[in-house]
């Protein structure tokens, strides 16, 4: 018995060390994401499979919901129990996190991948802090998109895409009548304010955009334009459905999908909903910048690398960030997800009509920061309540809500 | 003739345990909340005082003020309808009916289940565009209308409909075992006189309840002032303000906004707020016991 004992204990000891060996000779990490819907869960694949097959140990810790994730996030960094990456967007988001010395940087990858040549200069000036790389870009997105159901317009009567605000609103009233629901609403606040943001860059125009947002401009002709972008917006309330209100945006795209709805203001991610649901762009479904707008409205995911003090998670997120970054990846995540893909030397002939008009606008500099870029959380939830309350108070006196849309910046 | 009893050295030790946890964990930690509404933290702690700014800040905040007012109005209906449905339906059960182990497990069920479970069934089932009105609709009655979830004038009273549909079965068993616990002479003595049933539910039941129905409302408002998970959940506090609460607004300034500061003021003026209603009743309490005492 005693031997046995004796034998048994060798054994785990034996098993034991050879675990740990094992798991020290290959980089794991654990990745927190929120990207859990169908078009989001398979591009988080590809750099999942990539990883992998470059001898990674990937483990998924994803959660539905941005907030959510970001909740749960901050209690594991709060805790000291940090997971070895994080996606979350670019900006000022993170600056808080590495200003406390919580992130490792990825300086190294990203000089010898030569990140600096492959990236447009103001994305590279904003995942750096103090001269150093921390974040590494998955793709951006274009957040200007007017994405409607070829089904849908036939069934109205309408053969070609708006070219101004009062087109689309005849459009929309054309559909009305044919008993679709005109505009498939996201009814949740941020994307409540991502309509308001692409609606107030068609009225102000990108130099406008960027006073407010980023110089928070408080001119007479920044008021104006609040005003006339929240005009349009308060005549959008006519054209939604009862069941609006919280909707989720995929379960809008949804509505799209099936033909129910004909029009659906969202950011590009919403083709990855189409593609799992074997739709076609430029086939099955459209997609056009909103009408009046010179340019489009962006924002960029990147993964976070916190500091977790292991070895080897520490080797796993420079491959990690090797792995983002290939420009065979990029162009493949970006199918999948919808997104245009951050490097300008990939090859674009894959990419769908809709991200060629994308990676257009961008090469041509006709973008403008989503407000998570360039806003503080706090502001951005200033700016959520704002809209909210001027969409759901079934106010029509878009004069006084301009006056009141600069406390948004205190 | 009271005996002064000698503290007991092992049972202080033992009891070591408790009051660290009490003092450091409870008080301390609702010391460091306080502490932290006095500076501008945002996404961690920070020293830099600044003052009442943050109070001041909460205090102008519609969002705030509207979420108080949601809470009072969510609650007061919440506690008032499930005491009030609670003992109907244990008088109901009362009435030595058959199945009735059947009927307690079905009313108590609910509370079962969590407060997201039941939001999301009750969001489903007042969605205009799933739901019952759908589903009404769909048979005919074109022009019926139950959008409670959507409308901003209703939303509350979707979420207290949710809350006693869920919280009135937790009562109803109280409230049953109480009953239980009546004499059988009393009813009989009333029946003898008389007395018509509802009479003596009213007059001869009900005030011995009081002590078991007290301890349900207490439990059902100490979840009032916690309400967040059925707000997530039904209407995630849209449609704008309308059913905003005070732990949604602080959870979400903790984690989603950043503001570690506002979140910790408003966490203070919640337990200052829950002191101020209760003050008065434990000291209404606290002289009577001495009354008693004295008499």
């Amino acid at each position: 018995m005693k031997n046995m004992m004796k034998l048994f204990l060798a054994g785990v000891a034996f098993a034991g060390l050879f675990a740990s060996a094992h798991a020290e000779d290959k980089p794991t990490i654990e990745i927190m994401s929120s990207w859990t819907s169908g078009g989001e869960a398979a591009a988080l694949n590809v750099i999942k499979t990539e990883f992998e097959k470059r001898g990674g140990v990937w483990k998924d810790s994803s959660i539905a919901g941005f907030g959510a994730a970001d909740a749960a996030f901050q209690n594991r960094i709060v805790a000291g129990d940090a997971p070895g990456a994080k996606q979350g967007v670019i900006g000022l988001a993170a600056a808080d996190f590495i200003n406390q010395g919580l992130f490792n940087p990825i300086d190294d990858v990203a000089s010898s991948g030569k990140w600096a040549d492959a990236l447009p200069k103001s994305i590279h000036d904003l995942i750096s802090y103090d001269g150093k790389v921390y974040l590494a870009p998955t793709g951006a997105h274009g957040e200007s998109w007017i994405f409607y159901s070829k089904e849908a317009f036939e069934k109205a009567g309408i053969s070609q895409e708006p070219k101004t605000w009062d087109e689309l609103f005849a459009d929309l009233d054309k559909m009305k009548t044919a008993g679709i629901v005109p505009v498939a609403w996201g009814g949740q606040p941020w994307q409540q304010t991502k309509v308001f943001n692409m609606i107030l860059l068609s009225q102000v125009g990108i130099d406008g955009f960027l006073k407010i947002y980023v110089d928070k401009d408080k001119s007479p002709a920044s008021v104006e334009g609040v005003k006339k972008a929240l005009e349009i917006l308060g005549k959008l309330r006519g054209y939604v459905d009862a069941g609006a209100a919280g909707r989720n945006w995929n379960d809008a795209t949804a509505m799209l999908i099936t033909a129910k709805a004909g029009v659906q203001f969202m950011g590009d991610w919403a083709k990855g909903e189409f593609t799992v649901a074997g739709k076609e762009p430029g086939k099955d479904y459209g997609c056009m910048i909103v009408p009046e707008s010179k340019g489009m409205v962006y924002i960029a995911d990147a993964l976070w690398f916190p500091k977790t003090g292991k070895a080897e998670t520490d080797k796993a997120q420079k491959l990690l960030a090797e792995v983002v970054m290939d420009p065979a990846i990029q162009v493949e995540f970006a199918l999948k997800k919808g997104s245009v893909p951050m490097r300008s030397d990939v090859d674009k002939s894959k990419l769908d009509v809709c991200a060629q008009k994308g990676v257009e606008l961008m090469a041509a500099g006709a973008i403008v920061p989503d407000q998570a870029i360039v806003l503080t959380p706090q502001q951005v939830g200033a700016l959520d309540d704002f809209v909210d309350e001027y969409w759901s108070g079934g106010s029509n006196d878009a004069a006084a809500a301009a006056e009141n849309f600069f406390a948004v910046f205190e | 003739m009271s005996i002064k009893r000698k503290p007991n050295l092992s049972a202080t030790i033992a009891l070591l345990p408790t009051w660290f946890v009490a003092v450091v964990v409870f008080i301390g930690t609702m010391a460091w909340s306080i502490r932290l509404s006095f500076t501008n933290s945002t996404l961690f702690p920070s020293s830099t005082y600044v003052g009442l700014a943050q109070y001041s800040k909460l205090l102008s905040s519609a969002k705030w003020l509207a979420s108080l007012q949601n809470v009072l109005i969510f609650g007061v209906l919440y506690v008032a309808g499930c005491l009030l449905l609670g003992f109907l339906l244990a008088a109901a059960l009362d009435r030595k009916i058959r199945f009735e182990s059947a009927f307690r497990t079905i009313f108590l069920y609910p509370y079962a289940m969590s407060f997201v479970v039941t939001g999301l069934i009750w969001q489903w089932m007042l969605n205009p565009t799933l739901g019952i009105q759908a589903s009404v609709r769909s048979l005919g009655w074109e022009s019926f209308v139950l959008d409670w979830v959507v409308n901003r004038d209703m939303a509350i009273y979707a979420l207290v409909l949710a809350g006693v549909w869920q919280g009135a079965g937790l009562v109803m068993v109280i409230a049953l075992a109480g009953m239980r616990g009546i004499e059988a002479e009393q009813w009989k003595a009333a029946r003898i006189d008389g007395i018509p049933v509802w009479r003596i539910y009213v007059s001869i039941i009900l005030p011995q309840l009081g002590p078991a129905l007290a301890a349900a409302g207490m439990l059902l408002a100490m979840g009032v002032i916690k309400t967040y998970d059925i707000v997530v959940a039904m209407t995630n506090g849209g449609p704008g303000n309308a059913t905003e609460v005070p732990a949604k607004f602080i959870m979400d300034n903790l984690f989603g906004r950043q503001n570690l500061g506002l979140a910790t003021a408003g966490a203070t003026v919640l337990v200052l707020g829950v002191i101020i209603a209760v003050a008065p009743f434990r000291y209404a309490m606290h002289m009577r016991d001495k009354a008693k005492g004295a008499a």
